[in-house]
């Protein structure tokens, strides 16, 4: 047992070791795959606009010219991968990270927020959590209220908060922020409250013989029983919180952010520039929640996880 | 297999005999306790007029078939319970009082270590809970360990050991706080027979040492005569006692003493008690 242990890699080595193994084949042939369908789907809908294109200028066009036309538009109805990729990396490495052609600078402004609003969500969704399971009142009266407003959709709702925490003086970040943590406390109210009753009668009666009072049980088995289930809903949570501070930026116009930037895209046909802040916000959210995996994996660990 | 070694000097204890037991204060009384389940159904009479007196230092097994109440009735010695008719002391004090002053420890069926917890955390559990200063709860963790066998196995965590070491893991938990009063319930239920031999020879050793009392459930014939100084022969529906039998080998019994005529003698008596408790027509 020992020395399996010791010769089993563990932690990112062992991430990085399934990805050469098993997985890169079908990664690639995936990825190649959605890249040749996406320039076939870029020829299919830019048609029409190349069509018009030559009819302006009285001009037939060979095979080779209306594909490069239609992969090369300014305006396209979807862009091709490469016109993606040669906004994404202009907006991302040659401006000035200040500036607000700046890619980097809008995900930070909309990534500020979203972990704001993730780490109030957090605590909301966990003291919510801690007082169902401890008051059989609350898990009566709350929980139907929570499943509530999780039905009324973000989109409408999110005008109203940016109006009235404006009135109140809130801008900028804050309001994001609230919408933010409005979505995502439910999943960890929900994975914590599953979380915090996971101990079997036996883990129970162990507590019981020896006379632990309330908290004792509490701290000593509810809450690490639970540590599992919150990472799970930590992950959810953070990935919704990217949402909802994108959703906040839509609403009120903002200057700045993903949102304010997918808004101005569509305002003036700038289907590139909305591409790129798609992939923008896709990477911000995938590393947002590779960091979350990452403390899952060190908490777990310690706490005597199955490597 | 390493050994539940005793920490203490081998001459402490002499070995008992019934006839100093006899002299000891009643650790637990019980008077026509009972206990009944209320279900959707019809009620469960788990327990029915119940008497039992166990003394101090006494290792006292409560065998019989699935659902004869063994279980149950220690699940009422540990306040697990509530009976619903009849009296029950341990130590003098109701359950309630004996559960609020920590008088007993409790060895489930299943080992319940907590996951999260490594080995010597585990059996510092029950000492954090109580109280016991920091220093104080290393010094017994490594001292039951110790007993145990298991002190290099102290910062593993419970899914790195065989399931018999997380038994005796449990077993140095509930002796961690040093109760006078062990409560075991089946603990080696779930070993293979090997391993089992071995932790009952450990156990009968520790009992010698340490004269504490012991309650101890199980559906093991040769485990009940090897371990107990008395017998008690449960039946189910109603859960009854039918007939307590003295157990009065020798002191200092290896595993064979199993060989032995007096040994079988008593197996067969409880083999006939359990026979005519246990009819599978109803």
């Amino acid at each position: 047992m020992t020395t399996e242990a010791l010769t089993r890699p563990v932690g990112l080595a062992a991430t990085f070791g399934h990805l050469r193994e098993g997985t890169a084949l079908p990664v690639t042939v995936v990825l190649l795959v959605t890249i040749v369908a996406w320039y076939l789907g870029a020829i299919w809908l830019n048609s029409g606009l190349v069509e018009q294109k030559f009819e302006q200028t009285d001009k037939s066009a060979t095979t080779a010219e209306f594909i490069d036309m239609a992969w090369s538009l300014d305006r396209p109805v979807l862009p091709a991968p490469h016109q993606v990729a040669i906004e994404f990396y202009d907006s991302v490495f040659t401006r000035d990270v200040t500036s607000p052609r700046s890619l980097v600078y809008h995900a930070y402004v909309t990534g500020s927020a979203a972990v704001v609003g993730f780490i109030f969500g957090t605590l909301l969704g966990i003291v919510l959590a801690v007082g169902i399971v401890s008051w059989r009142t609350l898990d009566r009266s709350l929980l139907p209220w929570i499943i509530a407003s999780q039905t009324v959709p973000i989109l409408a709702i999110a005008p109203m908060i940016i109006v009235v925490l404006g009135n109140v003086g809130l801008t900028g970040l804050m309001p994001k922020a609230v919408i933010s943590m409005y979505l995502c406390f439910f999943p960890i109210t929900i994975g914590m409250v599953k979380g915090l009753r996971s101990p079997d009668p036996l883990q129970l009666d162990l507590m019981r013989t020896y006379s632990a009072n309330r908290n004792q049980v509490f701290w000593k088995l509810r809450w690490p029983a639970s540590v599992a289930f919150l990472f799970t809903s930590l992950k959810v949570a953070i990935a919704i919180s990217l949402v909802g501070a994108i959703v906040g930026e839509l609403p009120t116009g903002a200057q700045a952010g993903l949102g304010a930037r997918l808004l101005s895209g569509s305002y003036y046909g700038q289907t590139v520039q909305i591409w790129s802040a798609l992939f923008m916000a896709a990477l911000l959210g995938m590393a947002l929640v590779a960091v979350v995996e990452l403390a899952e994996r060190l908490t777990l660990r310690r706490m005597g996880a199955r490597p | 297999m390493q050994t539940l070694r005793t920490a203490m000097p081998m001459n402490v204890e002499s070995p008992q005999t019934a006839s100093q037991i006899g002299n000891r204060p009643v650790a637990i009384d019980m008077r026509d306790l009972s206990l009944t389940f209320e279900t959707a159904d019809a009620p469960v009479v788990a327990l029915s007029k119940v008497n039992l007196q166990v003394k101090a230092g006494e290792f006292v097994s409560l065998i019989g078939p699935s659902g004869c109440g063994k279980t149950t009735l220690m699940r009422v010695m540990a306040d697990l319970e509530r009976p619903t008719g009849g009296k029950i002391t341990v130590n003098g004090l109701s359950p309630e009082q004996a559960r609020l002053a920590r008088a007993y420890g409790y060895v489930f069926q299943a080992p319940a270590l907590y996951p999260w917890r490594s080995v010597r955390r585990n059996l510092m559990l029950p000492l954090e809970i109580m109280g016991v200063p920091r220093e104080e709860r290393e010094t017994r963790a490594a001292q039951y360990l110790d007993m145990v066998g298991l002190k290099d196995f102290a910062n593993k965590f419970p899914w790195q050991l065989s399931g018999g070491m997380q038994q005796r893991v449990s077993i140095a938990r509930a002796l961690s706080f040093e109760p006078k009063l062990l409560l075991m319930d089946e603990p080696f239920g779930a070993l293979d027979e090997i391993t089992r031999d071995h932790l009952n020879e450990q156990l009968l050793r520790l009992w010698e040492h340490t004269q504490k009392t012991v309650i101890f459930v199980t559906h093991s014939i040769p485990e009940a005569v090897f371990l107990s100084s008395r017998i008690v022969v449960m039946s189910p529906r109603p859960g009854r006692i039918l007939e307590v039998i003295d157990c009065d080998l020798p002191a200092k019994r290896t595993l064979d003493v199993r060989e032995t005529p007096q040994f079988l003698d008593i197996a067969h008596r409880v083999r006939l008690a359990l026979r005519a408790g246990h009819s599978y027509d109803n």
